[in-house]
């Protein structure tokens, strides 16, 4: 929370709706994605009750579990599930391009991924727990489950992990890519509900934020946006109807729980493509096109692991594995901080204002300045720039700048108003700067101590040679039997 | 002092005075003894862990195992964390073993010194060291030596290293005795790392919380008595950051003085150091009020602080003798680097340190200055009540130290709402942050200078 | 504490159970709260009357569910429960004795059932032996600014040489060693009441009260399944926070004194139980006493509509969360704030810098969007 975004709240409030945290659009949007609302029973960790699925606004697919308890009738859902999920999974497999890469072999890409949109974080949790009770699920043997369910498990678990991913959006909570590009004037607590966030956000004709956000948190008007349902809900309707079923199992008191748990979709249902809508009007960043070929690739390789018949994902990392995710998620943040306020004057601006980033007016330039002598001799152009940001970067800070995105520059003194600065990188070879390279006099520009900058980090030993100090060699990890057959009561 | 295992519940408390210690020990035949206990048990261990609370002779203790263990004829490896601690400890070293040949790795940029040249052979690539008794590089920089195992390794500030760390190198080495401070701040990420809650190997624990939970015998050692910390300081830190595992202070309270060469004029600032020179401890207290994080005001009064204690001429009289305060030997200290930022630019003496409280850990001051974490603030979060973040800003100094804040702190920690997350088999952390800051505060409150009105 | 009475009404004070107890710390500044909390007003029936009623309802389902899984813990006289036990602890234990402290036969008051449960710890903690007991149903109470609150006994106590454990069954899954963190931390300040109030009584009785672990046996169901696992969750902090809130709710009188003298929260119930005090003159009332509104009394507080409602009417900048209003540096207002802002306010010394900081970013705002 910065001081910026504490002002945009505020203002939230006086205009009586949500004020722009971004300019651009931070996080790329499929042209087709999937809307996935589940829901669960109260009381369980992973009863699916029902859930909304589809990438069309129009046609949306309502899947009900009219006795949750029922472990057939669950396990026939996410088969049904895996209906919906994997052809949209499979389909992007299919067109792929080759990446050339300096100094390594070129290789295949998936042109485009699925993108799987939830209400809001406790739905990518939800994802993540429907993973995990099926991924170890076995289509053979004593309870055995179709085919597909352990595949949707997989991929459920692939979703649920990529979205710990900083920047990631192959899985992603509306309210979570809506918060990052508006400023409420609620408090972020609130903002996680979905139908109250879009009530700041769009208001409807004649209403303010504020009082479309209060009508949303009617659970009458406006159902909750999932995993959890209603309580009131719960005991008037929903449980009278299982009962019936559980009565006289049958068509009629199925329909008749499908009928009450849509009457609790559908709004969401609304609600998100709306949010669809809201965030594809915004211009894309530069950075999220990078950052969503990231997530094509991994997508592209797991599709690849797959199909090798890999086994499914473990319960938990390893010690090698958790430190190697741990470094790339890591890198991921730094990435996606520093691409974010490279696109965005408005996200550069919160960090102008902590002092770690300014803009200012070259006030004089030594671009074929060098240091050191003979061979050693290096091309280092100085940079005065006066600026009006309240600078708080200290002497030795590595910087970079949004206009010249390879280039690196230290700062030597910070004094008066004026920042000097000493260009490392980006500025061309020899002892001549490039034309260009070196920003002249007069002109605006705009650096700060953030970067995106890939460090490889050192290599980790292999999981059998973890060290003793870690406990050794972990036993090697063959999915184990019974992981199929637990129980899901 | 030997514990086994990686609880710190359970150890009996030690008085924490400068007098004679259990069985009538003096500080130093105390220390002794366990210093000598630690290098009996390297042979008999793959690993030997010893917790060094502030002060407590840390890098005394790397130096000497490191020559005890050179002296074996076996090569060595010697790991910190920062290239600063690796220059210190190859200054050390070569000081006390002058015989040993000393190679110290280092990243391609990196400049020497003119304190290690000379002291050490430095390279990029072991190849360029020559064929050293001992290597001394950062954990970041063993990270990229491969294909040879030494037999011996010190892990030195351990408990500041994430165990991902350890797990990079811990290939390098066949047994490892690990030093560091438990009390300090904890390792930490920029991205969530709820996946790993209650691992074993949870990449976000520190080094030693790591090893110790997957080799729960190995002997932990802890140095019972704190050579910096003067007497007024050691039984407060003691007892407020090392609940369970309390040292003493090695000097007693007459041992360590200070006084003012020059006069003051009675203002409150002159009164504070007086209180802090005579006593150890000063809380200048400014009004009641919420402020933004660098407060002008408080700001201000650091830097006017530091500046004055200058100006009076400080001097010291320790066992090491006496000497005057110089600037080099004054620090000021604040949570966040805004502020730290804000108190630069306000203006110190020159050689005044000022930082963070995550870059002031392992240094150590005659005098320093504190921007209390609470001070003006409403709200605490959990970054500001770590108790390790005031751990670090309380046990810099040998003799005094003046901490600034507003009034209001105990407000402000009694309408603390406690919601901690609890994670299954994750370890409770003691001490707790509310409690150890409370400790601080009611200590410091006897030792209460109220600003003066702003003219 | 006639006072505390007053401020209540003719109404009994409403019990404290060990969920309310742990609440206890979740705005310990908030004078409202402390205040209808010390004198055992009835939150919820309050913030009805007002016409702001809290948002907290619990699933039929969720209900079915715990009672199902606290019964199938319980199953075989403990059996399943003691097959957990000695897995956790590692101990061949020895047959047990379980002993459920409900049964007193009739309808008994609280008072007695309590005699009850303090007649048997006691004998346990004299003559321990090396078998391990259950008492299912512990009926425990805790002084609770000058009243002695009974704990609803839904813990199980287990005694072993002498020792106690309490045992919390909560129907929240562990999946892969790992549970909501908020539950889990919910479950340990509930078990931290108990195990407060038990070893209460062990000193009571004149035992050593560290005879109560510090360390509570957590069973919940494992995985998907409803088949129940058991971890050690160590409560100590949980009991320091504790020890902490019920030093300060003794300490009410100085918010209490201050109050005006006829001040009551009384609903004016008439012989239906039909609360008939005027909604304005009970909104008066407990607008009394001073509050201290964060977003998270949305999850933890009776009052949380009521409350929220007079901030957005007050234009706190307390309404936008606790980090907004510290990045505001004590501007109390929404208004004082955009004014600071824009410059249509001049500060005064105390507000110098953070108009400084508000107009900065009022202008990079204005730049750049
Ligand atoms: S809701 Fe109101 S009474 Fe309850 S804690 Fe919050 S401010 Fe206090």
């Amino acid at each position: 929370m910065s001081t910026l975004s504490a002002l945009a709240r505020l203002r939230a409030l006086r205009e009586g709706r949500a004020q722009r945290l971004a300019t651009v659009r931070h996080c790329h949007l499929s042209d087709r994605p999937m809307v996935l609302i589940p829901l669960r029973l109260a009381g369980e960790a992973a009863a699916p009750l029902a859930a909304m699925a589809g990438t069309d606004p129009d046609h949306p697919r309502l899947l009900v579990v009219p006795q949750p308890r029922d472990r057939d009738l669950r396990f026939a859902f996410t088969a049904e599930l895996a209906e919906v999920v994997l052809p949209y999974v499979e389909g992007l497999q299919k067109a792929t391009e080759t990446v050339e890469r300096r100094g390594a072999e070129p290789y295949e890409r998936c042109v485009d991924a699925p993108q799987l949109l939830v209400p809001n974080p406790a739905g990518v949790t939800f994802v993540q727990l429907l993973g995990r009770s099926t991924r170890f699920r076995r289509a053979e043997g004593p309870y055995a489950v179709h085919p597909s369910v352990p595949v949707l498990g997989r991929w459920l678990t692939f979703f649920g992990r990529r979205a710990q991913y900083p920047g990631s959006v192959l899985l992603a909570a509306a309210t979570d890519l809506l918060s990052l590009h508006w400023a409420t004037g609620q408090s972020a607590l609130e903002d996680a509900n979905l139908a109250s966030l879009l009530g700041w956000i769009d208001p409807p004709p004649g209403m303010s934020g504020a009082s479309a956000a209060r009508e949303a948190e009617d659970p009458l008007v406006w159902p909750p946006a999932g995993p959890a349902t209603d309580p009131g809900f719960d005991a008037e309707v929903l449980a009278p109807a299982i009962r019936a079923y559980q009565e006289a199992p049958g068509e009629r008191a199925a329909a008749a729980v499908a009928a009450a748990v849509r009457s609790q979709l559908e709004p969401t249902w609304r609600l998100m493509w709306r949010a669809v809508d809201l965030l594809r009007a915004l211009p894309p960043g530069g950075g999220a096109a990078a950052r969503w070929e990231g997530d094509r690739t991994a997508f592209t390789a797991f599709a690849a692991q797959l199909a090798e018949g890999a086994p499914p994902q473990p319960r938990r990392d390893g010690a090698v594995a958790a430190a190697a995710r741990l470094a790339r998620m890591e890198r991921a943040r730094a990435v996606y901080d520093a691409q974010r306020a490279f696109d965005d004057p408005l996200v550069m601006a919160g960090h102008r204002l902590a002092g770690e980033a300014f803009t200012g007016t070259v006030v004089a330039a030594e671009p074929d300045r060098t240091e050191g002598e003979g061979r050693g001799r290096k091309l280092r152009p100085l940079l005065v720039v006066r600026t009006g940001d309240p600078v708080r970067l200290a002497a030795g800070a590595r910087l970079a700048t949004p206009a010249r995105r390879g280039q690196r520059a230290d700062v030597v003194d910070v004094a008066g108003g004026e920042v000097t600065l000493k260009i490392v990188k980006g500025m061309g070879r020899g002892t001549t700067a490039t034309p260009g390279a070196v920003p002249q006099v007069g002109e605006v520009v705009c650096y700060a101590a953030l970067t995106d900058e890939y460090q490889p980090p050192a290599a980790l030993p292999a999981p059998e040679e973890t060290p003793w100090t870690h406990g050794g060699p972990p036993p090697e990890y063959v999915p184990a039997e019974d992981d199929a057959e637990e129980d899901w009561s | 002092m030997t514990r086994t295992g990686g609880r710190r519940s359970g150890a009996v408390a030690v008085p924490a005075t400068g007098a004679a210690g259990p069985a009538g020990l003096s500080p130093a035949a105390e220390a002794g003894a366990v210093v000598d206990a630690v290098l009996a048990d390297l042979p008999r261990h793959r690993g030997v862990v010893v917790d060094s609370p502030p002060g407590a002779g840390k890098s005394t203790l790397v130096v000497r195992a490191a020559g005890h263990l050179a002296a074996g004829g076996e090569p060595l490896m010697i790991i910190a964390q920062t290239n600063e601690q690796v220059d210190d400890l190859i200054v050390r070293l070569a000081a006390a073993h002058p015989a040993l040949r000393l190679g110290r790795l280092s990243a391609g940029d990196y400049t020497a010194p003119a304190r290690v040249t000379g002291r050490a052979a430095i390279g990029t690539r072991l190849a360029d060291l020559g064929d050293p008794d001992v290597v001394i590089a950062t954990a970041d920089k063993w990270a990229w030596v491969g294909d040879r195992v030494w037999p011996w390794a010190i892990v030195d500030e351990a408990y500041q290293m994430r165990s991902d760390k350890l797990l990079r190198i811990a290939g390098l080495f066949e047994r490892a005795l690990f030093v560091g401070d438990p009390g300090q701040l904890d390792p930490f990420s920029v991205v969530d790392g709820d996946r790993w809650a209650g691992l074993s190997w949870d990449p976000l624990q520190s080094a030693v919380a790591v090893l110790l939970r997957h080799n729960p015998d190995l002997p932990v050692h802890r140095l019972p008595v704190s050579w910096r910390l003067p007497a007024s300081a050691a039984p407060l830190v003691s007892e407020a950051f090392y609940p369970f595992t309390g040292f003493r202070a090695g000097t007693g309270p007459e041992e360590r003085r200070m006084g003012f060469a020059t006069g003051g004029m009675r203002t409150a600032y002159d009164r504070a150091l007086e209180e802090a020179a005579a006593s150890g401890w000063a809380l200048y207290e400014l009004p009641d009020r919420h402020t933004v994080r660098t407060d002008a005001e408080a700001v201000r009064a650091v830097a006017v602080l530091a500046t004055r204690l200058l100006q009076r001429s400080p001097v010291t009289v320790s066992e090491r003798g006496e000497h005057p305060v110089t600037a080099e030997r004054v620090a000021v200290g604040a949570a966040h680097r805004d502020q730290v930022a804000a108190i630069r630019a306000a203006g110190l003496p020159a050689g005044v340190t000022v930082d963070t409280a995550n870059r002031l850990q392992g240094r150590e001051y005659d005098v320093t200055i504190v921007l209390h974490p609470l001070s003006g603030r409403r709200d605490a979060t959990a970054f500001h009540l770590e108790s390790g973040r005031l751990c670090v800003l309380t046990s810099r100094h040998r003799h005094a130290c003046v901490v600034v804040a507003r009034a209001g702190i105990p407000e402000l920690l009694d309408a603390h709402p406690s919601a901690d997350a609890v994670r299954l088999g994750v370890p409770v952390k003691f001490p707790d942050g509310w409690e150890a800051n409370q400790a601080v505060l009611a200590r410091l409150a006897e030792h209460r200078v109220p600003a003066a009105p702003p003219h | 504490m006639d006072r505390l009475d007053r401020l209540r009404g003719p109404e009994p004070p409403r019990p404290h159970d060990a969920r309310a107890i742990a609440a206890l710390a979740a705005n310990p500044g908030c004078a409202r709260r402390a205040v209808l909390d010390a004198a055992g007003v009835d939150k919820d029936a309050v913030a009805t009357h007002l016409g702001f009623p809290a948002p907290f309802g619990r699933s039929p389902f969720a209900i079915t569910r715990g009672d199902a899984f606290e019964a199938l813990v319980k199953e075989g006289g403990g059996a399943e429960l003691l097959r957990l036990l000695r897995e956790l602890l590692g101990l061949p234990l020895p047959l047990a004795g379980y002993t459920d402290l409900a049964d007193v036969g009739g309808n008994p008051s609280a008072h007695l059932r309590h005699s009850h449960t303090r007649r048997l710890i006691d004998r346990a903690a004299r003559d321990a032996g090396e078998a391990a007991t259950l008492y299912d149903h512990p009926l425990l109470r805790l002084e609770i600014a000058g009243y002695h609150s009974y704990l609803e006994p839904d813990v199980v106590a287990f005694q072993l040489g002498g020792r106690f454990h309490i045992v919390e069954i909560k129907s929240f899954a562990v999946v892969d060693g790992q549970a909501e963190p908020d539950k889990v931390a919910a479950a340990a300040r509930q078990a931290a009441v108990y195990v407060l109030a038990l070893s209460t009584l062990l000193a009571e009785l004149g035992h050593d009260p560290s005879r109560v672990s510090h360390e509570i046996v957590l069973v919940c169901p494992e995985n998907f399944a409803n088949r129940p696992a058991a971890t050690l969750v160590d409560v100590r902090r949980e009991l320091a926070v504790l020890r902490r809130q019920l030093a300060r709710m003794t300490r009410v009188g100085a918010i209490v004194e201050p109050l005006p003298d006829t001040l009551t929260f009384d609903l004016g119930r008439d012989d239906g139980g039909v609360p008939r005090r005027p909604v304005a003159e009970l909104r008066s009332a407990v607008r009394e006493v001073g509050a201290r509104y964060a977003p998270d009394c949305l999850n933890t507080c009776d009052l949380c509509f009521f409350c929220r409602e007079e901030a957005a009417e007050a234009g706190a900048t307390d309404l936008l969360g606790r980090q907004v209003r510290d990045e505001l540096g004590g501007v109390a207002t929404v208004a004082e704030a955009l004014a600071l802002a824009d410059g249509s306010l001049a500060p005064d010394d105390d507000r110098a810098e953070i108009a400084r900081l508000l107009r900065l970013a009022d202008r990079l705002y204005a730049e750049v969007s």
